[in-house]
């Protein structure tokens, strides 16, 4: 019987070649010092796609990738499908670990230097990589159909629009149409089912074969530099010398994450839940804060910040320069030092990178600059800002409770903060200059002059000359003759005729 | 493939190449490729015209659609009124109801706004007590009048072409407006 069972084997062999396949794939021979710990995000980032692979094609079988429908197969996921709610969450928070793991992986072959020579095709085919996949991260929000995902293509198109010359064609390339449409949601199922994982697992392959033919990088030593003409030879030696095979003897740290990584994802799955959906994807409901998922939630918060001149470079030119970049980084540096202790320089490129894409999350979660929509109708003015007030202050503080004032100025730390606090406004400005701010607005505050009567501007001057700290008196102007009443200056400023009411 | 000169079939293919002329099998090979090219192109032809048709029509996808009575539109007032999408398929759902802000200055001058903010098309809502159209996302504010009142906005909201016929207030409709496509 064993005789048999074996003679079987040999003929497997014999026909499929599995011996030779596992010796030149799992069994290859690696540097020992590569069974680090540093070294285990790139199998990890392929066993979250992995895992996205097989929940997609779960969740396939019962999402409806039609405008009408899919809102309503996304509800009947998460509360009718057995499991169903389970499997989102975990195809959401693998999509969130993937994108966390694999930039781990970027910033550990970049701070190994193991880009240098010869393995500058891995490094470019990488960059590829992350491109697909934040390709996938941005058509995956768009499937889960909800008002985040019409505006969030909404977003899309317009960033699209302001491409010179072709714009408008791309628009309606994007969105399958001139507008969001029927056809919008499937174009963007096909990206994301077909297009986008064919294009990652061809490319997958590609750097999983470089890795097999170019070898796993050896863990760099300080002044060790990568020299073209002797690396090779190099390398054979280390092989020779320490040469070990990944399966089983460098794969142990891989498998240990592995485990840990799918922990993990299962772990918030559980705990978290899906994301979603949020509301019915029907724009006429105009109520709705639009916010991407936090991996774009950096360039969210840049578009907020950047001045207007400067959008269309941040949008098309510096993405341009940035990819460029990092595809030619591998050619620019090619050789040289690969350990990050000899090369300062990287290492607060890297810092710098992450400091600056994480604060711009943080702001892009916060959105500081979005008006708080409701703060005029559902955020009273504190009552000790109102007590001990004349009739005209405390008229003064309805005008600012009305005309919306609060919905971008915070008084007691509530409401806007598109523009400043005004806790202690009078302690910055002397009347005639709110007279001004308020009527001409200026400094990204719009004019209010056309909404004002005169005897509102004054009534609102009052209140807000009361705005200081108890002992801090307010700023008057230097020159006596310029301290008009309010009242003076509203009369004399810009036209107020067409008042409304 | 080449250590396979063990295996009995690739010899007598060996035999047989000798005995056909080389030119012969040249020409069918360069044939061949022909072919497949041409092949090829047929498929690939319509197949790029398909997926990149809106490079090829320039058919104009916009309608006129009635935004309903007069009445409904107080002078001096600005309100949102909603459209069915004119460019539609079937299974558009609720997507294809379009919003917009209808603003009636006085008698029969209207403006009718885009709802998306022209900085980054998110939908901007109506302030009547400040007189100002804010968005949601990156803080852009409007004037009452469509134009640009403070934020990153480019420009002034986009104005729907829009007429009164027949007692009704008609939009033309169909496009999302962009800043290549200001409708």
């Amino acid at each position: 019987m064993v005789n048999k069972l074996r003679e079987l084997a040999v003929w497997l062999d014999d026909r499929l070649h599995l011996t030779a396949l596992y010796a030149s794939t799992a069994g290859h021979e690696v540097p020992s010092s590569a069974g680090s710990w540093f070294y285990v995000f790139g199998s990890a980032t392929l066993l979250c796609f992995i895992i996205q692979v097989i929940t997609g094609t779960c969740l396939a079988f019962v999402y409806v990738p039609s405008t009408n429908e899919a809102f309503t197969s996304l509800e009947y996921l998460n509360h009718a499908q057995f499991w169903g709610w389970y499997l989102r969450a975990v195809h959401y928070w693998g999509s969130n670990f993937m994108v966390f793991i694999m930039t781990l992986h970027m910033i550990q072959v970049f701070l190994f230097g193991a880009y240098k020579y010869p393995r500058e095709l891995t490094w470019v085919s990488g960059i590829f990589l992350l491109l697909f996949t934040l390709g996938m991260a941005f058509t995956g929000q768009v499937m889960r159909f909800d008002q985040d995902a019409y505006w969030g293509l909404s977003i899309g198109a317009s960033v699209t629009g302001r491409v010179p010359l072709i714009g408008g064609q791309l628009v309606h390339l994007l969105l399958a149409g001139p507008i969001i449409a029927g056809e919008t949601l499937s174009r963007f199922f096909t990206l994301h089912v077909f297009i986008l994982p064919g294009l990652i697992i061809a490319i997958v392959s590609m750097h999983l074969r470089l890795v097999l033919t170019k070898g796993i990088n050896e863990y760099p030593k300080p002044g060790v530099p990568v020299k073209r003409s002797t690396y090779d030879a190099e390398y054979a030696e280390i092989l020779r010398k320490e040469g070990v095979p990944f399966v089983p003897h460098a794969v142990g740290k891989d498998l240990v994450f592995a485990a840990l990584t799918i922990v993990a994802i299962l772990g918030c799955a559980l705990f978290f839940g899906p994301k979603g959906p949020l509301g019915v994807p029907n724009p006429t409901l105009i109520n709705t804060n639009p916010r991407p998922d936090f991996y774009f939630l950096s360039i969210f918060a840049a578009l907020a910040l950047l001045p207007d001149w400067m959008e269309v470079i941040v949008l098309f030119v510096a993405p341009a320069i940035l990819i460029g970049l990092l595809l030619a980084l591998p050619f620019i540096s090619g050789t040289g030092e690969k350990s990050f202790r000899r090369r300062p320089v990287a290492v607060l490129a890297v810092i710098f990178i992450m400091l600056v894409i994480g604060t711009l999350t943080y702001m892009g979660e916060t959105s500081p600059w979005s008006p708080r929509m409701y703060a005029w109708s559902g955020t009273p003015i504190p009552v000790n800002l109102v007590k001990k007030r004349t009739p005209l202050e405390i008229h003064g503080a309805l005008v600012f409770q009305n005309k919306q004032c609060r919905n971008c100025h915070s008084l007691g730390n509530e409401g806007g903060m598109r523009g400043p606090a005004l806790d202690d406004v009078a302690t910055r400005l002397t009347a005639d200059q709110m007279v001004r701010q308020v009527i001409q607005g200026g400094g990204n505050m719009p004019a209010y002059g056309k909404r004002l009567t005169p005897a509102e501007v004054d009534a609102l001057v009052a209140f807000m000359r009361t705005l200081r700290p108890d002992k801090e008196p307010g700023v008057k102007p230097a020159d006596k003759s310029l301290n008009k009443l309010p009242r003076d200056i509203a009369r004399a400023g810009p036209p107020l005729a067409n008042l409304e009411r | 493939m080449t250590n396979n000169s063990g295996d009995p079939t690739r010899q007598e293919d060996k035999g047989k190449q000798n005995t056909v002329d080389p030119t012969r099998r040249n020409w069918l090979f360069a044939a061949g490729v022909a072919l497949n090219v041409a092949a090829g192109a047929l498929l690939a032809i319509p197949m790029i015209g398909f997926v990149f048709s809106s490079f090829v029509e320039k058919k104009d996808p916009r309608n006129w659609i009635s935004l309903g009575h007069l009445e409904e539109f107080p002078e001096k007032m600005t309100r949102i009124a909603t459209y069915r999408n004119p460019f539609t398929r079937p299974w558009d759902g609720q997507t294809a109801n379009i919003p917009c802000w209808v603003r009636r200055a006085s008698g029969n001058e209207f403006q009718i706004f885009a709802i998306n903010c022209t900085h980054l098309g998110c939908p901007v809502r109506w302030f009547q007590e400040s007189g100002l159209f804010m968005c949601p996302c990156h803080g852009g504010a409007f004037y009452e009048d469509g134009s640009r009142a403070a934020g990153p906005p480019p420009r002034g909201l986009f104005q729907y072409d829009h007429k009164v016929e027949n007692g009704q207030l008609w939009v033309k409709g169909g496009e999302m407006p962009t800043l290549s496509n200001p409708v």
